[in-house]
Formats: structure tokens, C-alpha cells, sequence
């Protein structure tokens, strides 16, 4: 769809909505408000699912405290409604804070688990505190009211909802589209990437499940006040997975799907409700969760993607426009060429009894073009960590730019100007070139949530972009910024993985392996791409296994062979050294 | 307190973790086959009680009816599939193990009618209930997705757990159940009363604890099933067929998860939904021990045990909170000693 298309299909559904009321009975209208509520909760687990890449059970907890904090506030302190919104933001999003601190460390299924045990825990919180009225719950809340104007009716607070739901959405589409929205996509393959590029890993998924959590406390103070009555049974463990069925069967990585889901689940509960008792009359309340849990397992067993995505396929394709061009971003401070850049003394890692990389010193110069080179196994893989700070030294020294990095984390070593690629590629296959190389500018640029949700980035964006650009072009693959990373071969992702850092304006690239797993004709493509970066001065940091590849494009060679230094000098001088070709051949060749 | 009720609380949460031991090892024997964790596990235990209930009473245990309906659903989905691969001679051999087989407990309590056994033919005949539907669950809901990763395979778990919770409310209906106990003797102990229930619950998580740990470590059927779980494609090349495996970890499992659902009738009214809870503790014990440990899983379970019988003395309105709030911290120290495999959400 092009995008004045999507325009008018938008204003169109806009429209419709603005006018439910007047051709909508009630009863539909409620179901609407219902929906409504649900898709805020799905749209914030769409954010932490479908594009953070963290299953959270608990959102149903997050719903209730948003809802007892303002059932507490308007019917035990007699405050108005519309306090009671920030109230339930603010007791909400300090509770997800204090639990995304301690439970966002843990990986996969274990942080999924701890969202069952602390959803759990909050719900028979909620059913065992005389001041929010056991299982029982918490009556007469009074109803939203705009200047002494009740919101009683299902049509009136219809239009709160709706509004807040659509703010949402506005707000998240703007995050997505921003420096910190690709920061959260990163973090859904992992976290070596992700600090690799110098993005706060643990941060960023903290911030993703605050405002997660802050969404979710909206739905909640909208439902305490439609409802006015609140217990705690629904925001119970059933209803923290309906939740997840909602983004999962709306489409898990779509923000639409927040809403399709929401209104796909609330509406097929309804009419369930309405068919099971004529076909099993005396069991159909028990069948209801069974036809339901059946449903979803078929859905992922099935159909994993969504409604949105399935949808969407079927839609003529948009072709967007190509970032215009826009001054530069400010470039970083390098040092002139011939000053000592890099310096490793004495670096050690060990594992266990083994000794990976045994005190391997050498230094590197500003404009100069070394190679690590080794048989296999010689530890230049983890010497190339230990640089990049992926892994911790054991012992020794690493001075980058007259700075001393040694235990200093990826991400730091990464912002003072080390860009690396990675020798099994890792890049988002689900985003596209341009996103995928704006990853590397990251560093580069500052504006954080606020200032991409509002919309206050996009000069900086501007600017991003065209930088993004420009490193396309630069290795030839600027002919098609909207293709999907994941459709490219393995030599050009290789090539957008140089891009990539090239994005970082670095003061160092670092490349490992950048040959291994290509053909002839993509060596010999990468080789003359990293000849024309050699001759624009660049200083790279080259660990290659393949001989031939490094020979004729390296300033000088580092050789390790069983964790220690063997030798260093010019090409031909290492050519020529018999260890060299004993280490590779097993004898003099 | 004084020591005395220290004791009493102690004696009493020793009882009910040797109950989560049990349940959790059956998690974690399942986990580190299949990978999937079984979240309706505390279910299968609370259908064992409710099933010896129905047992005492007389009465066709709905046990009967979940698995006839689940033994024709995965025998129609393995025709279809031997169907569609063209291996149309297996079948018969299949629907012996898909439907004749977990059909026969089922055949033989309908045919026994009203009569009521002895407690001893009772115990085991629940037992060979039970025992079918845990494989019967895995060939219809996780062999579709055998490769999936372990998050999408316990999004699924919930879900079933909750499918499984309606269909406990259909077949065995809402009212709570107790069974007879198992034993009266009663023995006393530096002047506390230990009853002989206890003392059976506790040497049931030993025995079984002990078997567990000596069939993984030393055996090499024990040692094939570990395979599958650390790698299903090695093991499969080795010649272990990751199905078989499955289904030996499940049967194993709801073994396990059985005998702790007879032990535990006795002593607790039990309810078609109160599975979830009981599951779910022994989880917290099993995370304890890392999903993998089954010494320190059952250290794990015991101590849960232990906490919520305090929990309870000093606010029972609370124990629930304490019990699943513990789970955080123990996550978060098992975060830092774990070694997690990097990148193991790649897209």
C-alpha cells in the first residue's frame, strides 16, 4: 500500500470509529469499549513480544494495579477520576520498574516463568489486602466526568477510549520509527549485537517494559472506570495469556495487531458464548476455555505470525521513498595517521585450566591495515573478543585512543569508535538494509524515548538516514534500501555488516573472518571493497584464517598459533618465515 | 514460637515439599528430554486424586471419558499423518499404542462397574488412568512443534494447562474430594506426633528421587534420554529416536506426578483446578535447581515445602504471595550462576 493510500484507508477507519455511536446498538459499543481497553494492554505486549522479544504472562497484574490504584484513590480518598491516572501510571510503572530491575537479567523462558510467579503473587496480593476489599474487590467507583458531565453510558466513555488507544498507537508508531524503536528490535536476537553497537541492552528492555507496563495501567484505569467495580479475578493468570493470545493472534511484531487481536478474541469470545450452550447446554461454561486454549495451540501450532502479517501479504506493496539527502552527521575525532591507536600488553584469557590467549602484545597505528592471522584454534577469535571487550581479560592491558579499556563492557569500547563484524553474520533479517545500517549510527546520535515518540528527532533522523544511505552506496548495495536483510545472500550480508559499522563513522573497524563461508567471486568483490576502504585511510583490524585473502591487502601481520604471539611483520616477511609455514602446513613448505 | 511448633511447621512443610519434590522432578525429567515444561504436570497429579475418589466411591472416574477422548483424537492424527506419508502398513501397530493400549485401564474400571476394589488394586488402577494422558497430550499438542523454541513450547503449555482445567470441570465436575487414608499408624518422635501419611510421602520423594538420579547417571537408556534433550538432531543421528524419548519422559513423569496426586488426597481436599497451585510450587523448586539438577531440584522443592507451612503460620492470607514472590530473587541469583547458550532467540 502506498502511502497516500494508507492514508485514506486510515482516515476512512478514523471516521468510522468517530461515528460508531450513531449506527452502533449499545450493546456493540460495549463490546467496542471492551476491545478498546483489551488492544491497549495487546499493544503494549506488542512492543515487548513481537518486537522487544520478552513473553510477559503478567500484563493481566499490571492491569489490576492500574485499576486498584485508582479505585483506591477516587473511593477511599475521594479524589476525581482523572488524578487517578496519573496515580495508576505512576504506582504502575515504579512496580514495573522494581521488576523489570530484578527479573530483566534473566534469559528466554526463565523471565517468561518469573512473569507467571509475579503475576501470581500480585493477583493474591490484590485478593488478600482488607483495604482493597479481599475478593471482593472494590465497588461504586465513581465513572470519568468532564466538568460535571458523567461519562455513564457506553457511548460516552467510548470516546475516551478509543482516543487514549489511538494516542497509543500514534505514540508507539513514532518510537518504531525512531532510533530507540530499532534499539528495542535489536534486542530480540540477542544481546551480543545489540551491545555491540553500543545500545544498552538491559536499558532498552527495561524501558520497553516500563512503557509496557504504562500502557496497561492506562487500560486499567479506563476499565476501573467503565466497570465501576473491580475484583480480583480478572486480572488473574487466564487473562495475562488471553492477553498474549490477543498480540500473538493479532500479529505479535504489528502494531495493528494489538487491535485486530483484541477485537478478533473479545468478539469470537462473545459469539462463543452465544454457541456453546446450543450445542452442549450443560457445559458451557467449562467448554468455553477449552474451545479457547484449543484455538490458541492450533494458532501456534499453525499459524504463528498473525492475522496482520497474513493480511498484509496479500496487499500490493508500498514502495517508500528514498531518504533524501541531508548534511551529515558530525563526524568523530580520529586520530592522525601514524599515531598509536591500539595497544595490547600482555592480554591472557583463560578458561578454566585453559589458556586461550596467552600474553599476545602488538600495537596498531592510525591509517594502518593489520592482520591476525592463525591456524585453527590459534585464539584469534578470542583475542578479537577480548578487543571489542565481548569477553573480559584474565591479565593484561588494552589502550584504545590513549585510553586504558581494559573490562571496559562492549558497549563502551563500542561508543569510543571500535565498530566490529562478526563471523557467523548477525544482523536483523526482519528489518530492512537501511534499518539494519542505521543500527551502526547509533552512537552517533542521541535522541532517546520521549523525543522519538513526540516526534522531536526527525531532523537528527534526517540526517541518519541520509548517513545510512551514503554507507550503502558505499558498498554498492544502495540500489536497494528497503529490501529485508534476511533476503540478501551470505556474501553481500557480509558487505551490509561492513556498511553497518562503516555507519559508526569508527575510529577502528575490527572484521572477523570477514571471508570465511564465501565463494571466489564474493571474496574477490570483498577484497576490492576493503582495498578502496584502505585507500580512504581507514584503520582496520582484520582477523582472517585465509591466508591469501589477508596477503595482499594488510600493512602487517600478526601470526598466533596455540594462544601465543608466533611473529609479526611485513606480508612477505611472513610468507617467508618458516614457523609461519610450519604452524599452517605441519612443516616447511 | 517455640521449638515445638518450629518442628510441628517443619515436619508438615517436609510433607508437602516431598510432594513438590515428586511434581518437580517430573518437570524437570520432562524439561531435559523434550524441553518443554510442563506447566498442567500439578494437573495430571490432582486428576490422579480425583480419579482414586471417583475409585473409592464407586463411581466411573472422569479419567475415563478425558482419555478415550484424547486416545481418538491422537490416533485420528496419527492415521492422517502415516496416511499422508504413505507408511500405511504402521498403522495398526500405532493404534495398539495410541488407542488400544491407554483404552485397557479405561476398558477395565467400566467393566468392574460399581464394584469397589481394594485400596492397593484402587491405587494402581488410577495410576494406569492417569498414566496415558501426559504421551496422549504430547503426540497431540507438542509433536507438531518438536523443534520449536522452548518459549513458544511453554506459551503452549499454558494454554493446555488451561484447556485441561475445563476439561477437569467437565469430566470430574466442581466438588472438592478426599480420599480414605492410606495408613493410621502414627509415630512419635521427640514428642511430635508424625503421621504414617507423612512418612509415606517422604519415602516416596527418596525412592524416587534415588531412581531418578541413578537411571540418568548410570544407565543408557537414562543417558539417551539426556541426549535428546541437549541436542535432538546428535541424538537422532546416534540412533535415539527423540519421539520414543519423549513419550518415556512423559510416561516417567505422570508416574511421578501420580503417585504424588494419591499421596496427597489423603491429606488435602483436592479440586479440578487446584493442580495449577500445586504445579506451580513444585516449579518454583524445580527452577531452583536450574531445570536441569535433580538433587538440587529436589533440595529446591523441599524448601518451598518448608517456606509456605511458615509462610502460612504467620499469614496464611499471605503464603501464596511469599511462596511465588521467593521465585524472583532465586531467579535472579540463578541468572548469574547459569550459563546461558548466547543468542538462543536468533530470529
Amino acid at each position: 500500500m502506498n502511502s497516500r493510500m494508507s492514508r485514506v484507508v486510515g482516515a476512512l477507519a478514523i471516521l468510522l470509529l468517530a461515528a460508531a455511536p450513531l449506527y452502533l446498538a449499545p450493546f456493540t459499543l460495549t463490546l467496542l469499549n471492551f476491545i478498546g481497553v483489551y488492544a491497549l494492554v495487546a499493544l503494549g505486549l506488542v512492543l515487548l513480544t513481537g518486537i522487544a522479544g520478552i513473553i510477559s504472562f503478567g500484563q493481566a497484574a499490571f492491569m489490576g494495579i492500574g485499576a486498584y490504584a485508582t479505585a483506591w484513590l477516587t473511593t477511599r480518598m475521594g479524589l476525581s477520576p482523572w488524578l487517578g491516572l496519573p496515580f495508576a501510571l505512576v504506582v504502575t510503572g515504579l512496580g514495573a520498574m522494581v521488576l523489570g530491575a530484578a527479573t530483566l537479567q534473566l534469559r528466554g523462558h526463565f523471565l517468561a516463568l518469573s512473569t507467571i510467579a509475579w503475576g501470581l503473587a500480585i493477583y493474591f496480593t490484590f485478593g488478600n489486602v482488607e483495604g482493597l476489599g479481599n475478593f471482593n474487590g472494590i465497588r461504586d467507583i465513581p465513572p470519568l466526568s468532564i466538568g460535571g458531565w458523567q461519562l455513564l453510558g457506553s457511548d460516552q466513555i467510548y470516546y475516551v477510549i478509543w482516543i487514549f488507544l489511538l494516542g497509543a498507537m500514534l505514540l508507539s508508531r513514532n518510537l518504531l520509527d525512531s532510533r530507540t524503536g530499532r534499539a528495542m528490535r535489536v534486542l530480540k536476537g540477542g544481546n551480543l549485537l545489540t551491545e555491540s553497537l553500543g545500545i544498552n541492552a538491559f536499558a532498552v528492555r527495561l524501558a520497553t517494559f516500563v512503557i509496557a507496563a504504562l500502557f496497561t495501567a492506562v487500560a486499567g484505569w479506563l476499565y476501573a472506570h467503565m466497570n465501576r467495580f473491580i475484583s480480583p479475578t480478572p486480572f488473574d493468570a487466564t487473562m495475562g495469556i488471553e492477553f498474549l493470545m490477543m498480540a500473538m493472534v493479532g500479529g505479535s511484531g504489528y502494531l495493528l495487531g494489538a487491535v485486530v487481536g483484541a477485537a478478533f478474541i473479545t468478539l469470537l469470545k462473545n459469539s462463543v458464548q452465544d454457541y456453546l450452550p446450543l450445542i452442549a447446554p450443560n457445559a458451557a461454561g467449562q467448554l468455553e476455555i477449552v474451545v479457547f486454549s484449543a484455538l490458541f495451540i492450533l494458532f501456534l501450532q499453525y499459524a504463528r505470525e498473525g492475522i496482520v502479517p497474513y493480511v498484509a501479504g496479500w496487499l500490493p506493496e508500498g514502495k517508500p521513498k528514498r531518504p533524501a539527502e541531508s548534511e551529515p552527521l558530525p563526524p568523530r575525532d580520529k586520530p592522525a595517521t601514524g599515531e598509536p591507536l591500539l595497544s595490547v600488553d600482555k592480554a591472557t584469557r583463560r578458561f578454566g585450566g585453559l589458556v586461550a590467549v596467552n600474553e599476545v602484545s602488538f600495537d596498531l597505528r592510525a591509517g594502518e591495515i593489520l592482520g591476525l592471522i592463525g591456524p585453527n584454534g590459534a585464539g584469534k577469535s578470542t583475542m578479537f573478543n577480548l578487543l571489542t571487550g565481548a569477553m573480559p581479560v584474565s591479565g593484561g592491558r588494552i589502550t584504545f585512543a590513549g585510553r586504558d579499556v581494559t573490562r571496559q563492557p562492549q558497549r563502551a569500547i563500542a561508543r569510543a569508535g571500535v565498530a566490529r563484524t562478526f563471523q557467523h553474520v548477525k544482523l536483523r533479517p526482519r528489518m530492512t538494509l537501511l534499518d539494519n545500517v542505521l543500527l551502526g549510527a547509533y552512537t552517533r546520535t542521541k535522541s532517546g524515548f520521549v523525543t522519538g515518540a513526540l516526534r522531536l528527532d526527525r531532523e537528527e533522523e534526517r540526517r541518519a538516514r541520509s548517513e545510512a544511505m551514503r554507507q550503502l552506496e558505499r558498498v554498492g548495495l544502495g540500489d536497494r534500501p528497503y529490501e529485508l536483510a534476511g533476503n540478501l545472500p551470505l556474501g553481500t550480508q557480509r558487505v551490509l555488516e561492513i556498511a553497518r559499522a562503516l555507519a559508526a563513522d569508527p575510529v577502528l573497524l575490527v572484521l572477523d573472518e570477514p571471508a570465511a563461508g564465501l565463494r571466489s567471486r564474493e571474496k574477490q568483490a570483498l577484497g576490492e571493497l576493503l582495498h578502496n576502504l584502505r585507500k580512504e585511510g581507514l584503520t582496520i583490524l582484520i582477523v582472517e584464517h585465509d591466508m591469501e585473502f589477508v596477503m595482499n591487502l594488510v600493512d602487517r601481520i600478526v601470526v598466533m598459533e596455540f594462544g601465543s604471539k608466533l611473529c609479526e611483520g611485513e606480508p612477505a616477511a611472513i610468507r617467508a618465515d618458516e614457523r609461519v609455514q610450519e604452524a599452517y602446513l605441519g612443516g616447511s613448505a | 514460637m517455640t521449638a515445638q511448633i518450629a518442628a510441628i511447621l517443619t515436619i508438615d512443610g517436609v510433607a508437602t515439599g516431598a510432594i513438590y519434590v515428586l511434581i518437580a522432578l517430573g518437570f524437570v525429567l520432562i524439561f531435559s528430554v523434550t524441553r518443554i515444561i510442563f506447566v498442567p504436570f500439578g494437573d495430571i497429579a490432582a486428576f490422579t486424586a480425583l480419579t482414586l475418589a471417583a475409585l473409592e466411591t464407586g463411581q466411573v472416574p472422569g479419567t475415563v471419558g478425558l482419555t478415550v477422548a484424547l486416545a481418538i483424537l491422537a490416533s485420528a492424527m496419527e492415521v492422517v499423518s502415516l496416511l499422508r506419508s504413505g507408511q500405511r502398513d504402521r498403522i495398526p501397530r500405532r493404534l495398539l499404542f495410541y488407542l488400544v493400549l491407554p483404552l485397557v485401564p479405561a476398558a477395565l474400571v467400566w467393566a468392574s462397574g460399581s464394584i469397589i476394589l481394594p485400596m492397593p488394586l484402587r491405587i494402581v488402577l488410577s495410576l494406569a488412568l492417569i498414566l496415558p494422558i501426559a504421551p496422549l497430550l504430547d503426540r497431540i499438542v507438542y509433536r507438531p512443534i518438536a523443534d520449536a523454541s522452548v518459549l513458544l513450547l511453554l506459551t503452549v503449555s499454558v494454554a493446555l494447562h488451561f484447556a485441561l482445567v475445563g476439561l477437569g470441570l467437565l469430566f470430574f465436575g466442581p466438588e472438592g474430594v478426599r480420599t480414605k487414608s492410606l495408613t493410621d499408624y502414627t509415630m512419635i518422635l521427640g514428642g511430635i506426633p508424625i503421621s504414617g501419611q507423612t512418612l509415606l510421602i517422604v519415602i516416596a520423594a527418596i525412592v524416587f528421587a534415588a531412581l531418578l538420579f541413578v537411571f540418568f547417571g548410570f544407565t543408557l537408556s537414562g543417558k539417551a534420554l539426556h541426549a535428546t534433550a541437549v541436542n535432538r538432531t546428535g541424538a537422532r543421528l546416534m540412533g535415539v529416536r527423540p519421539e520414543k524419548s519423549g513419550t518415556i519422559a512423559f510416561l516417567l513423569g505422570s508416574l511421578l506426578a501420580g503417585v504424588s496426586g494419591v499421596l496427597i488426597a489423603p491429606v488435602n481436599t483436592i479440586f479440578y483446578d487446584s493442580g495449577f497451585l500445586i504445579g506451580l510450587k513444585a516449579f518454583v523448586g524445580a527452577i531452583m535447581g536450574g531445570m536441569v539438577s535433580f538433587p538440587l531440584t529436589a533440595i529446591g522443592a523441599l524448601c518451598v515445602g518448608i517456606l509456605e507451612s511458615f509462610a502460612a503460620f504467620y499469614s496464611s492470607a499471605f503464603k501464596e504471595v511469599i511462596v511465588f514472590a521467593i521465585l524472583i530473587p532465586v531467579l535472579v541469583a540463578r541468572s548469574y550462576t547459569a550459563v546461558h547458550s548466547e543468542e538462543e532467540t536468533e530470529e
